[in-house]
């Protein structure tokens, strides 16, 4: 069974100011087929850690581990990551001019694949999992996330990660900026990749609003770069309730 | 009211304000020169009418003027050169005599090189495009060897004709040339000018574009292989609803200098023009040039104007000059806008593409093509699309595609 495991991770990132610590001993185990929430104030290093794990080049890792089945992911480049199974939702994706969606997810399945998909079960492929996630046909001749609407970059990145099935996705604030029809058929989308793959999803959200959507085995509050608590899913009713102001009160956020 | 709106990079108004820290200087003889309308510059088809070029004049302050002073001042050969054109319909190719031939229609030289060519031109090359229905037509230039040479061609678009003219240049080449373009009333015409020479060539030209009433023009400039290739297109849009788009892409590499000065002459109502060049530079010394003059007259009321330039810097050690210039003479104008933007490779968008899987350099050429492509496609021929992006591609891959003859 796939594990990432995540072991006494600490980041800094390059400031204006020197160098700031963001993540201060993160220590995390996902196995196939869980979702975990991670659930945090801003600035508590959620996102961090989400783009730590794809290998943004911004975030440097100081000490500590990254491990997918035992192999060492910090030592992979970006795209090596994503060919072993890592899939990273982002917040704000970019737009690609003159890159049709097309194109680009034929290339980034062959890259993910090590060989071009077969064309006729592609394009089926494709076109299903677009009407699956209410995305007009019309929506693959447009350029990457130019000119897409909050919602409509959303649900791109959901398509890519039901085409290219990898072993465990990281959604980075995946709801923000959504409507609950949106919300509900992006959420659709991760249940369904979970279902078919047996993905496992390190789900990174402020609210627990798509907690009601996407059920979670395991709720982790983030605060000052580290797990301040952890628990089951009745861990986030907690935080829908009270915030995140106990943490706060006693834990400065960095 | 005469409004000059240099935009950018530095331009004509510092030659007298010395603004922002620029040491004020000028051009010429060193006497105080006053921004002087674009259609003022002194034009003439003698060469001897030019002074020595010295580096400084307006039009070659951004050439290495060195590396083509064969070109400027020497002896050519005029006479006529080998061509292999397409056998189509509706598009004569012919050699004619240049006394046969009335030239001068469309423009005439703005500077040396020019009226060197035209000074030393024997025969012209005519390109008659006739007939309402679309045809295309290619014209090769293989190979020009080494001589210093100048050309005259001349293309006339018959009224109401539909054409496609594709100059396509491989090979040798030390070359200073004048294209006229002349695109009768309703005509529809496009020319593309490739420029996919050995390494080493040399390339001055001049393109001048008259268009007639309610006649569109789409002129594309494609400038990727050549040491020095300099091609200034001017189109006088001087019958009331004539459209041009200029369209220009652009790949330079180390040591390479590509340049362009395009100019468009709004002269008469409800005249419209859209300039769109993009080019990429690589590779230490890799050098391009923009100039975009657009003039806007008295007589030019409805006018709908816009013109830009992006480059992407893909390495250390290149250098893009864009310069925007917009003058406008009349205030009844339905638009009028310029932009330029010359940026580094997009980190984000190289991140993004590797997250999914797609390797570094897979991902830089998606990237790079993706900007290029604007362009490409709007060019609106499949077949010369398909070769212009194998062409980006080769460039990307550090081999020179194009000048194999793969066609």
């Amino acid at each position: 069974m796939a594990v990432l495991e995540i072991r006494d991770l600490h980041v800094s990132v390059e400031t204006d100011q020197g160098t700031k610590p963001i993540l201060k001993g993160v220590d995390l185990t996902i196995r196939e087929g869980e979702t975990h929430a991670i659930m945090g104030p801003n600035g508590s290093g959620k996102s961090t850690l989400a783009y730590t794990i794809a290998g943004h080049p911004k975030y440097t890792v100081e000490s500590g581990t990254i491990s997918l089945d035992g192999e060492d992911v910090l030592a992979m480049s970006v795209d090596e990551r994503a060919r072993a199974g890592l899939f990273l939702a982002m917040q704000y994706p970019v737009e690609i001019p003159g890159v049709t969606v097309t194109n680009f997810l034929r290339t980034a399945k062959t890259a993910v694949d090590g060989e071009a998909p077969s064309v006729r079960s592609w394009i089926k492929d494709v076109r299903e999992s677009m009407s699956n996630l209410r995305m007009d046909s019309s929506f693959a001749e447009r350029n990457v996330n130019e000119g897409f609407s909050g919602g409509e970059k959303k649900r791109h990145e959901i398509l890519q990660l039901e085409l290219l099935k990898p072993t465990f996705a990281v959604l980075d604030e995946t709801d923000s900026g959504l409507d609950v029809d949106a919300l509900k058929i992006v959420s659709e989308g991760v249940n369904r990749a979970k279902e078919n793959t047996g993905l496992g999803v390190l789900l990174i959200t402020h609210y627990t609003r798509i907690l009601r959507y996407i059920k979670p085995d395991f709720v982790h509050v983030f605060v000052a770069g580290r797990v301040a608590e952890q628990g089951g899913p009745e861990l986030a009713d907690r935080l829908e309730e009270e915030g995140y102001d106990r943490y706060l009160s006693d834990a400065p956020v960095a | 009211m005469t409004t000059a709106v240099p935009a950018g990079a530095p331009s004509q108004t510092l030659e007298s304000t010395g603004q922002h820290g620029f040491r004020a200087h000028s051009d010429g003889a060193g006497a105080f020169v006053p921004v002087q309308t674009r259609s003022e510059r002194f034009t003439s088809t003698d060469v001897d009418a030019f002074g020595a070029v010295t580096g400084r004049e307006q039009s070659w302050k951004l050439t290495p003027v060195a590396r083509v002073a064969d070109l400027i001042d020497g002896e050519l050969d005029g006479a006529a050169y080998r061509v292999d054109a397409d056998q189509v319909d509706g598009v004569s190719v012919t050699w004619a005599a240049v006394d046969a031939v009335e030239r001068g229609r469309a423009g005439t030289p703005e500077e040396r090189a020019a009226a060197n060519a035209w000074s030393q031109t024997r025969e012209v090359l005519r390109i008659d495009v006739s007939g309402e229905e679309k045809k295309r037509a290619t014209i090769r230039r293989a190979d020009l060897d080494s001589t210093p040479r100048a050309a005259h061609t001349v293309i006339t678009a018959a009224p109401l004709s539909r054409g496609l003219v594709i100059l396509d240049s491989v090979g040798r080449a030390k070359l200073t040339e004048n294209v006229e373009i002349i695109v009768g009333d309703g005509a529809d015409l496009t020319v593309v000018s490739v420029q996919g020479w050995d390494d080493d060539a040399l390339h001055l030209a001049a393109h001048f574009a008259t268009v007639g009433r309610d006649a569109k023009l789409k002129h594309v400039v494609v400038s990727l292989g050549g040491s020095v290739v300099r091609v200034n297109p001017s189109t006088h849009l001087g019958a009331e609803g004539g459209d041009v788009e200029a369209l220009g892409l652009y790949f330079s590499d180390a040591g390479q200098h590509l340049e362009q000065q395009v100019y468009v002459h709004h002269d008469a109502p409800h005249t419209k023009s859209r300039v769109t060049y993009k080019g990429a530079l690589q590779g230490e010394g890799a050098r391009s040039v923009w100039i975009g003059d657009v003039l806007i007259g008295q007589k030019a009321t409805g006018t709908d104007s816009y013109e830009q330039n992006r480059n992407l810097v893909l390495t250390d050690g290149t250098r893009a000059d864009s310069i925007p210039n917009l003058e406008i003479e009349t205030g009844d104008i339905a638009g009028a806008g310029h932009a330029s933007a010359t940026g580094r490779f997009d980190d984000e968008q190289l991140f993004y593409l590797q997250a999914r899987g797609i390797g570094e350099d897979e991902a830089r050429r998606l990237v790079v093509r993706g900007f290029l492509t604007e362009v490409v496609q709007q060019i609106g021929d499949p077949e010369l699309q398909e070769r212009l992006d194998a062409a980006i591609e080769a460039e990307l891959s550090g081999t020179d595609l194009l000048a194999a003859g793969e066609h």
